[in-house]
């Protein structure tokens, strides 16, 4: 690992200037859980850190306004406690206790959740390692692509890169339409989260819409009834502390025993938090049936691209879909 | 590990160091006199530099010293202050071995800058026993025969005790899921799971 600096930041104004003045090596720094990791892998090689962890308020959550509001440096596990949180957007929570470890939830912000890197295996191989990789340098081209793919995506791809997006969080923060709270030298600013991640095309090293020296200050949900039927449900290969390989987030309104208005959005199976807009028109204005949900969970399928080794993503999707939609449906509102 | 001498470094074989127990590896080096006063300032700035002097409480005990700016935690406690007691398995944030308490939370010492503990309480497995009287989990993981070679252990009993202390022991169900970050590779995790049941009855009486 190359020599660095290290400052840190007490309020938003400090670090915006810190990186200002520190220039294009300089890096935010919160938990660290992404950035530290691939530190360490030659991946990401800054020369200077400004550690906004300990902005003053940054770990703020209010649920009283008319949207929620997660400051960026709240701790991934105190979200995922929030009472008031689980109680009424349980997809919320569910996607954050289900991420990583309490260790790690102990130490990554919510803000920089949103700004994790992919754990594509030839990706994660480093920087001079033999594989190539367009994300990690450019031009390059893609090892994955015709390699093992096992866990790559199938919406979303390109010839360039077919690298899943993996948080959890994002994919419930699409389902219910967040909004991304960013300032910088600029000022402040704000992105819906559907246009806050890039698809990879040709240029698969964008992944973000944020500009040089922007810092993602909060995240703001709008308040809807269809928070109390959700839930995010997650299939790893383990148990617990894995990454998805398929994963919905579901919110249901219902008028009576039909949907009113469905919000769907899916973690592992894209490049990136992959909202299936076909399945919730599927379920709207309809009686739920497991056979329906199935049905409107192929929908979103239909236009996945498989590889060799990864084409059981695309009945396992359906089904996490079809189960996540029960779930939701019987949870009480 | 290298041969080079460091100027701060002062050798406590990990016999000495588990017989005299909590702290005596970091009282004994690298505290200037400044840092024995009673408390450590809550310093909460810190940088900027490529090299930082950082001010920290570790194990109880204050503790001053100079540090590369892209060190871990987990590298500062093994490789400076020869707290070896807490594990290096993975580095990556992936098995929990290195797991300690800052300011009470659990957290992967791996994926922690050691300056993020300036103004920070840290608590590694040699703070925790009671002089020669063992922690409830420590006693629990021996009662239990929670481990096979040791080495997940530390990380375990820290995670452990922060589980119970988070209110996540509640349930068998609930214990597995909590203790999910950390990784046993000789599979011992029936005995962790009774380990912290036993010690969760305990802690919750005293
Ligand atoms: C072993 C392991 C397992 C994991 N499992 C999961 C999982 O199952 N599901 C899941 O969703 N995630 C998982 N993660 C990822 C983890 O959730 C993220 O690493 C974490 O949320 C990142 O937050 P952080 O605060 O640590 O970010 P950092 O590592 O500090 O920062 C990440 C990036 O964001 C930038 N940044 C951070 N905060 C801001 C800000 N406020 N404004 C602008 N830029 C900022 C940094 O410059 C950096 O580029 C796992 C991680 C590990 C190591
Ligand atoms: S899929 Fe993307 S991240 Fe993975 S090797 Fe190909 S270009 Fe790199
Ligand atoms: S060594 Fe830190 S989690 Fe493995
Ligand atoms: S006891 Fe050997 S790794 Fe857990």
């Amino acid at each position: 690992m190359r020599q660095l600096t290290y400052v840190r930041a007490e309020t938003i104004d400090e670090a915006i200037a810190a990186h200002g003045r520190a220039g294009a090596q300089a890096r935010y720094i919160a938990g660290g859980t992404t950035l530290y990791d691939l530190m360490k892998l030659g991946i990401e090689q800054p020369a200077h850190l400004i550690d906004i962890a300990d902005i003053q308020g940054s770990e703020r959550i209010d649920t009283n306004g008319d949207r929620l509001f997660f400051g960026a440096g709240a701790r991934m596990a105190d979200v995922a406690e929030d009472r008031v949180v689980r109680r009424d957007y349980p997809v919320l929570a569910e996607s954050l206790a289900k991420a990583a470890s309490q260790q790690l939830r102990n130490m990554a912000s919510v803000g920089g959740n949103l700004l994790q890197r992919t754990r594509c295996p030839y990706f994660r191989n480093g920087a001079g390692g033999v594989y190539p990789c367009n994300k990690r340098e450019p031009g390059t081209g893609c090892a994955a692509i015709g390699g093992l793919d096992r866990g790559q995506a199938v919406l979303g791809i390109s010839e360039s890169c077919t690298a899943v997006s993996p948080g959890d969080w994002p994919v419930a923060l699409t389902a219910l339409d967040a909004e991304i709270l960013l300032s910088g030298p600029a000022g402040p600013r704000s992105v819906p989260v559907a246009d806050f991640y890039l698809l990879p095309g040709g240029t698969p090293h964008l992944e973000f819409a944020i500009r040089p020296g922007e810092i993602v200050t909060g995240i703001a949900v709008p308040k809807t009834d269809a928070g109390r039927r959700s839930t995010y449900h997650k299939i790893r290969d383990r148990e617990t502390y894995a990454f998805a390989l398929a994963s919905a987030a579901i919110a249901l309104s219902m008028d009576g025993d039909r949907v009113r208005r469905a919000h769907v959005a899916l973690g592992g199976v894209a490049t990136r938090p992959w909202r299936a807009r076909e399945t919730e028109a599927l379920l709207e204005g309809q009686r739920l049936t497991r056979e329906r949900a199935l049905a409107a969970g192929r929908a979103a399928f239909a236009g996945a691209r498989p590889g060799t080794h990864n084409g059981f993503k695309v009945e396992l999707g359906a089904r996490t879909i079809a189960d996540a939609v029960m779930i939701a449906a019987e949870r009480n509102a | 590990m290298s041969d080079a001498p460091e100027p701060d470094r002062v050798i406590v074989s990990r016999r000495e160091a588990l017989e005299v127990g909590a702290g005596i590896a970091v009282a004994g080096l690298a505290v200037p006199a400044e840092a024995q006063a009673p408390a450590a300032p809550p310093a909460r700035s810190i940088g900027p530099g490529t090299t930082l002097p950082l001010s920290t409480r570790i194990n109880g005990r204050p503790v001053s010293i100079d540090i590369e700016a892209r060190t871990s935690l987990l590298d500062l406690l093994r490789e400076r202050l020869r707290l070896t007691g807490t594990k290096k398995g993975c580095d990556h944030g992936q098995c929990g071995a290195c797991t300690v308490h800052v300011d009470g939370r659990r957290v992967a010492s791996c994926l922690t800058l050691a300056a993020k503990a300036e103004g920070r309480e840290v608590v590694t497995i040699e703070g925790i026993s009671d002089g020669e009287t063992l922690h409830p989990m420590q006693q629990a993981f021996i009662d239990q025969d929670a481990l096979q070679c040791g080495y997940c252990t530390p990380g375990q009993i820290m995670a452990g005790i922060a589980c119970v202390r988070e209110g996540h022991a509640g349930s068998r169900a609930e214990i597995r899921e909590f203790m999910g970050g950390n990784i046993c590779r000789c599979g011992a995790y029936v005995g962790i799971v009774a380990a912290i049941e036993q010690a969760a009855t305990q802690m919750r009486r005293s």
